[in-house]
């Protein structure tokens, strides 16, 4: 029997087809997984895109036609550029923030551990939490801002009612909640940084600067890339903050794609025009990534 | 030239004592190497110098400059680390210039430094490569090259030749003698291997549980151990040590083995103390295989290493005590034959219980 066992087990390591094919076996798992739950909706979706669709079904071929109708659409314009205004405003900050904690935080004392978890705590909230307790900041009606504001003697501002402070108010927002995940992003990247390397920097008299433009941003520079293309991917999704602090207003002023897909869906019923749009955004976050993959990989000769 | 002073040099990390009140003086030009057993202190004896760890207690001087205060680059120190720690995204020449660089040297003075470091070490085709691209040789030299630059008062050397495969080991170790008869600066070299130590010091110092052994010249080392910790540190094949009964009775003690062999030593039995077991300490050179019947004593060969120029027996003795004897390269001895052993006894050392040594006069 044992024999049989491994008599066959040779032949089979032996034949070529097998051999070549076996290695399949072992990322079918994810590959299926990745398969039905990306590739496939990615194809529905753009097959979508090109019809006229309600909830119960596929009403039209139209061809591009949803696509021309988006361009020329003024609110969806609106959108694409308050995302793109909005991850301006948030990666940046996000990417420059979490550093900035990450270095200060990436020592052992005590005070460190304490405060690296009260900056990692918001980024467990859900988005409905946050957006209330900011919006409870924000109102002009007795919220911390008035009040701070009073202090100074001003006049309260009424941030997510104003059509210029609406989107920096969601975007402070949105730094404060997603700060987490780039400082820890950083710190990890920080501590396989060598030790050795600081200490051979302290005696070659480098300056505190010094150290840490030549020695710790270069070490880190590959996290420094993943935490930017994971904020873009990220923060072009901006849709729950939007959602729940402004709707959108005031006056389409703080209205995201996502937010646009969402209506065009699930409120219009144009299943269709928002596949379509969604076909817009996957692009937008595609070519951006790519860009930023490509800029921050040709920085480092190989 | 500068010598460096170590005066009641302390280190505690939280109740940990790691190095304790330890004192040294090393005179300028000297080659000094600090040999121990892994977490014996001298990693950190070294980093206290450099600056990389604090003093808690006691004062350290570099060219009778208290330096203990300063930091790491204000002491005109230079350092080659184990990991030799280069800068991995810089090129060997950004490596090379950056500390002088923040030093604010000229740039045709650095260039030049450069040029004359790099072609001494022939390293100068790396010069525009990445440490990632280079071996560990080429990259331990560039480590070094890094050291030379800067002209510093004081070489410290961490481990610096142990992350290299043997045949390069031994090459960079020669490559180090020259380099230190070359430039003639201090050089402070911490190991634990005491091939290392004997070959490339002027003075060894063996530093065991915080504390220093002994000092003294690498022959001085081997030839006198002040302590039995030192005798079997240092010498490969190891020291054998055998514990022996004491007989003061005449000038120099003699000593009775386990198995009832009666040594003579060289040890003047008035120097000794009082104790009557003592531990006998003979090297194995010092134990030849004789015929059988013209012996001091007997035994069987268990294992035989043949190494060529010589041959190791290792040797049972009647007690079944075992020690390690030498004969020629061309032995005939075989495992498990009864061979005949002559001891030199004017060579033994005694320890006492302490690990004190007591040796002859000629030993």
């Amino acid at each position: 029997m044992a024999m049989g066992d491994a008599t066959l087990r040779s032949r089979l390591s032996q034949s070529a087809p097998w051999r070549r094919w076996s290695g399949l076996l072992f990322v079918a798992p994810y590959l299926l997984l990745f398969a039905a739950m990306l590739i496939l909706p990615l194809i529905i979706g753009l097959r979508l895109s090109t019809t006229r669709s309600d909830l119960f079904g596929v009403k039209a071929e139209v061809g591009l036609e949803n696509y021309a109708r988006l361009f020329s659409d003024p609110v969806f314009l609106k959108a694409v550029g308050n995302t793109f205004y909005f991850v301006a405003l948030t990666v940046p900050a996000l990417t420059i923030i979490g550093l900035a904690l990450a270095l200060v935080l990436n020592n052992a004392s005590r005070w460190s551990a304490v405060l690296r978890a009260v900056f990692f705590a918001s980024t467990v909230l859900s988005v409905t939490v946050v957006t209330l307790i900011w919006r409870l900041v924000l109102i002009p009606d007795g919220g911390l801002a008035a009040v701070i504001a009073r202090l100074f003697g001003q006049a309260p501002i009424a941030f997510l009612s104003d059509p210029v402070l609406a989107m920096p108010a969601i975007a402070l927002t949105t730094i404060w909640w997603g700060i987490g995940l780039p400082m820890v992003l950083f710190l990890a990247a920080l501590q396989q940084v060598p030790r050795d390397l600081y200490e051979a920097a302290a005696l070659d008299n480098a300056s505190r600067p010094r150290i840490l433009f030549s020695i710790t941003l270069p070490a880190i520079r590959r996290t420094i890339a993943l935490v930017v293309i994971i904020e873009i991917i990220l923060q072009f999704q901006l849709f729950g903050q939007a959602q729940l602090m402004t709707g959108g207003g005031p006056n389409n002023s703080t209205r995201p794609v996502v937010l646009f897909i969402y209506e065009a869906g699930w409120k219009q019923w144009q299943l269709g025009y928002a596949a379509a749009a969604a076909q817009v955004l996957f692009a937008m976050i595609a070519i951006a990534a790519m860009a930023q993959y490509y800029v921050s990989s040709r920085k480092e000769p190989a | 030239m500068s010598g460096v002073l170590l005066a009641g040099v302390t280190k505690r990390f939280g109740d940990a004592l790691i190095v304790d009140r330890l004192s040294l003086d090393i005179a300028a030009g000297e080659f000094v190497v600090f040999l121990g057993p892994s977490g014996c202190g001298k990693s950190t004896l070294l980093r206290m110098i450099a600056g990389l760890e604090s003093v808690d207690e006691g004062e350290i001087l570099i060219d009778g400059r208290r330096v203990d205060h300063l930091p790491p680059g204000a002491r005109g120190v230079a350092m080659v680390f184990q990991h030799y720690a280069l800068y991995p995204h810089m090129t060997i020449r950004k490596n090379l210039s950056f500390g002088l660089r923040n030093m604010g040297v000229p740039a045709d003075e650095i260039d030049r430094r450069i040029d004359a470091a790099t072609k001494s070490l022939e390293i100068e085709a790396l010069l525009d490569r990445r440490p990632g691209q280079l071996s560990g040789g080429q990259r331990q030299r560039a480590a070094i090259a890094r050291a030379i630059v800067k002209q510093p008062a004081l070489f410290l050397f961490d481990e610096p030749l142990s992350n290299l495969d043997a045949a390069l080991r031994g090459r960079t170790r020669i490559e180090l003698a020259q380099l230190h008869q070359q430039l003639r600066t201090t050089m402070i070299f911490v190991t634990h291997d005491q091939v290392e130590a004997m070959t490339l010091a002027d003075r060894i110092v063996v530093i065991n549980d915080r504390r220093i052994e002994q000092i003294g010249t690498p022959m001085e080392i081997y030839r006198r151990p002040a302590t039995q910790f030192v005798a079997s540190f240092v010498g490969t094949p190891k020291i054998n040590l055998l514990p022996v009964t004491v007989d003061r009775s005449g000038a120099a003690a003699q000593v009775r083995l386990g198995d009832g062999t009666v040594l003579e030593t060289a040890v003047s039995s008035v120097s000794l103390p009082g104790e009557a077991d003592m531990t006998l300490g003979l090297r194995p050179e010092r134990i030849r295989i004789a015929p059988l019947e013209r012996g001091d004593t007997r035994g069987e060969a268990r294992v035989v290493e043949r190494l060529g120029e010589r041959t190791l027996v290792h040797v049972r003795l009647a007690d079944g005590a075992m020690l390690v004897a030498e004969d020629r390269g061309d032995s005939d001895v075989q495992a498990g034959q009864a061979v005949g052993l002559a001891m030199e006894g004017a060579c033994a050392h005694l320890f006492a219980r302490d690990g004190t040594a007591y040796h002859g006069v000629s030993a």
